[in-house]
């Protein structure tokens, strides 16, 4: 039957030496049913995420043909249009700062979380090829494409600060806090992430709800118009939506507009953190049966 | 003793074939039917099951090569998929000592747009590896894929075996302690194989633990020391990988490039003609990995056991897709005149560069004519296997092309043509 000479070598008897580091037994059992997160395992995958982010951001330059120049054209064409029809035409309020510059450093960390949130919600699906083939921490995909964004925010940034060289604005000591708004807008989406993409993993509905959800979210978001200037009530049920004070908290920093009401940014920080829980939650919840159902 | 390096208890996947369909359904289904429950108090719809695997247990001690073998829907990918960790088990548990490296298909995670050297850290660190750990070893994976000149040409421009041996490459030298491989021998040229064997033979010797499953019954009978047989998600035979490959493929089941049948009686034929042995062949020796530009022989030994009325071998080759890429029968004068009793050997020589590349597979036959119908009077179906492969020297029906060429066939044509 078989015609090939079969040919084994004695052993050798040694066992090369393994260091301590990469010794380690893992247990496969069946699923939980209260999940957690590894939180050392997440950490023992670092570089993976590092290596998602790079990928996604190389891959992005590599398909477009002027690719960083995207990251400029869009928020700048779309303060041009919303400066026409909503500060010209509409005279929406502004905080008191030319609405160019008032709608464009609001553009900035809105298109962060909603290239996010869309990014994230399909990035099960988009990596089902890794899914089903290949064993890490299912978290690190959500994670890795809340990330990416960040690589077409700096150049965004960099018209900004042109913006506010040619309006003469000058940035309040609050700039160092932007980064934590961010932040904070970053944990938004990846809750919301998280969420969505472990229901798109089953339900193929999700990638049309998400422009949806996310044009609905845009107006509530005070991208277009200054949240303060609505009457106290509403701005207290907006602050429900992290991207209030996100958006507030920024352009406090890099507009030295009027400092974020502390009340209602706990609100929008509470939120988030629920967000980010249940998204999680459900996620960890739904992960076992990822690679089944993908 | 130390410790198994894989040890598996009752392992058991359960899946609910309705979940299955499930799985591209929509939102409105499950809220409708979450509807319907509440409203209705109807109890939760009652699910078909199946177990794909069912109280797998067994032992895999430090330095041992494992073979899984069994039929498609046996329970092998399942297996390896628990032990990888890409779904759970519905019970049972297993305990792995030791880093672990995964071969589930090999390319697994290369991307497109990505150049070959890119493409080696991504694919690294999914496998687990640390960036230094890659960069030290980047040398030996590029020489062991030979792919130097196109490390920095987008993969998309690999020809399959380019980037199978690249990938392929990346986990072999990820150096595991226990290394988990699906079917990768099944791809890539005869001299590849023989590397990806050599590669596997050197982890096993240098006390490292593989777990190896295949269709390619060669392999796991060269590589393996012990083999498992799966059968409807259960362990049906455990033992020697040699005598379960022969146990299995005398069974009728597996593929090779070479097989034998044992007892006269028990081989497949009737009272005239039994069917002895089939194997492929090329350049004068078996060949389970074939060049495409040169032929290929079918070499089919029958037995004749009385006179009787003409009988003739006949082949049949299909492509991976199930698709019939020929019918062939030897029509010479030899076969019109009634047999006489003997042992035939009988070579159907297909000719190079006719063949697409891929995995073929040939039903043999020895047929008789009944009217205007065959009577197949000896036959075995998916007898043999082979993969056609190009080298990719130019000189085939693919020219400098290096893309995917569709077809159950690849012919390299005479063209002719004039300037008018």
């Amino acid at each position: 039957m078989v015609e090939t000479e079969v040919r084994k070598t004695p052993r050798a008897t040694t066992v090369p030496a393994v260091s301590d580091r990469d010794a380690r037994v893992i247990v496969i059992k069946p699923a939980p049913r209260w999940p957690h997160l590894d939180v050392a395992e997440l950490w023992h995958y670092r570089e993976l995420l590092g290596r998602l982010v790079w990928r996604d951001v190389m891959v992005r330059y590599k398909q477009t043909s002027i690719g960083i120049v995207w990251a400029i054209i869009q928020p700048l064409l779309t303060m041009v249009v919303f400066s026409l029809v909503f500060g010209k035409f509409g005279n929406f309020p502004s905080k008191g700062v030319p609405y160019q510059i008032f709608t464009f450093s609001a553009l900035l960390p809105w298109t962060f979380f909603a290239a996010g949130v869309a990014l994230s919600s399909t990035s099960l699906v988009t990596n089902s090829g890794l899914v089903t083939k290949v064993y890490f921490p299912r978290v690190l995909l959500p994670l890795a494409a809340v990330t990416v964004p960040i690589a077409d925010f700096f150049p965004a940034f960099i018209v900004l600060v042109g913006l506010m060289a040619y309006f003469s604005i000058w940035p309040s000591v609050a700039l160092v806090l932007a980064p934590l708004f961010l932040i904070m807008a970053a944990v938004a989406a990846l809750g919301v992430g998280l969420f969505l993409s472990a229901l798109n993993a089953r339900y193929r509905d999700v990638p049309y709800a998400v422009p949806f959800l996310i044009q609905i979210w845009f107006y509530l978001s005070g991208v277009v118009y200054a949240v303060s200037a609505l009457p106290e009530k509403w701005q207290w049920v907006l602050a429900l939506n992290p991207m209030t004070a996100v958006i507030n908290g920024f352009q406090w920093g890099v507009l030295n507009t009027a400092a974020p009401d502390l009340g209602k940014t706990a609100v929008s920080v509470a939120a988030t953190a629920v967000f980010f829980v249940v998204g999680l939650w459900y996620f960890r919840r739904t992960e076992p049966r990822f690679a089944d159902t993908i | 003793m130390a410790a198994a390096a894989v040890s598996s208890e009752g392992l058991s996947k359960r899946y609910r074939i309705g979940a299955l369909h499930g799985a591209y359904g929509t939102l409105r289904d499950s809220l409708a039917t979450a509807a319907r429950r509440a409203l209705h108090h109807e109890h939760r719809p009652h699910y078909e099951e199946i177990w794909a695997l069912r109280d797998v247990s067994f032992d895999v001690q430090q330095g041992e090569v494992l073979g899984v073998i069994g039929r498609n829907g046996a329970g092998k990918s399942t297996l390896l998929k628990i032990l990888t960790r890409i779904t759970t088990p519905s019970a049972g548990s297993a305990t792995i000592r030791g880093r672990v490296g995964s071969l589930l298909e090999v390319g697994t995670g290369f991307h497109p747009e990505l150049t070959g050297r890119e493409n080696v850290f991504l694919n690294g660190s999914l496998l687990g590896m640390k960036r230094r750990e890659i960069i030290r070893k980047f040398p030996e994976i590029v020489e062991f894929a030979g792919v130097e000149k196109f490390i920095d040409t987008p993969v998309k421009r690999y020809s399959s075996g380019m980037s199978v041996r690249l990938a392929f490459a990346v986990a072999a030298y990820l150096e595991p302690e226990i290394l988990l491989v699906d079917e990768v021998l099944a791809v890539g040229d005869a001299e590849f194989q023989r590397r990806s064997l050599g590669r596997m033979e050197h982890l096993s010797q240098s006390g490292r633990t593989v777990l190896f499953v295949s269709h390619n019954m060669q392999a796991v009978a060269q590589l393996c020391d012990r083999a498992l047989l799966l059968d409807g998600g259960r362990i049906v035979n455990d033992g020697p990988s040699a005598e379960i490959v022969a146990e299995y493929l005398q069974a009728g089941h597996g593929s090779s490039s070479s097989r034998a049948w044992g007892a006269l009686d028990d081989a497949p034929g009737d009272e005239l003609v039994r069917l002895r042995s089939a194997r492929v062949l090329q350049e004068g020796a078996v060949a389970g990995s074939v060049d495409v530009r040169k032929p290929v022989g079918i070499e089919i030994v029958f037995t004749v056991l009385h006179e009787g009325e003409p009988v003739f071998p006949k082949i049949k080759v299909f492509d991976r897709q199930g698709d019939v890429a020929f019918n062939a029968l030897d029509t010479s004068a030899r076969w019109q005149e009634p047999t006489t009793p003997g042992e035939y050997v009988s070579i159907a020589w297909i000719p190079g560069n006719l063949l697409n590349e891929g995995l073929m597979s040939v039903d043999v036959a020895i047929c008789s004519l009944d009217g205007t119908k065959f009577h197949h009077r000896a036959a075995q179906a998916d007898a043999l296997s082979f993969h056609v492969h190009d080298p990719g020297l130019g000189d085939s029906a693919r020219g400098q092309y290096t893309g995917q060429v569709r077809g159950v066939v690849r012919p390299l044509l005479e063209w002719t043509a004039e300037e008018r």
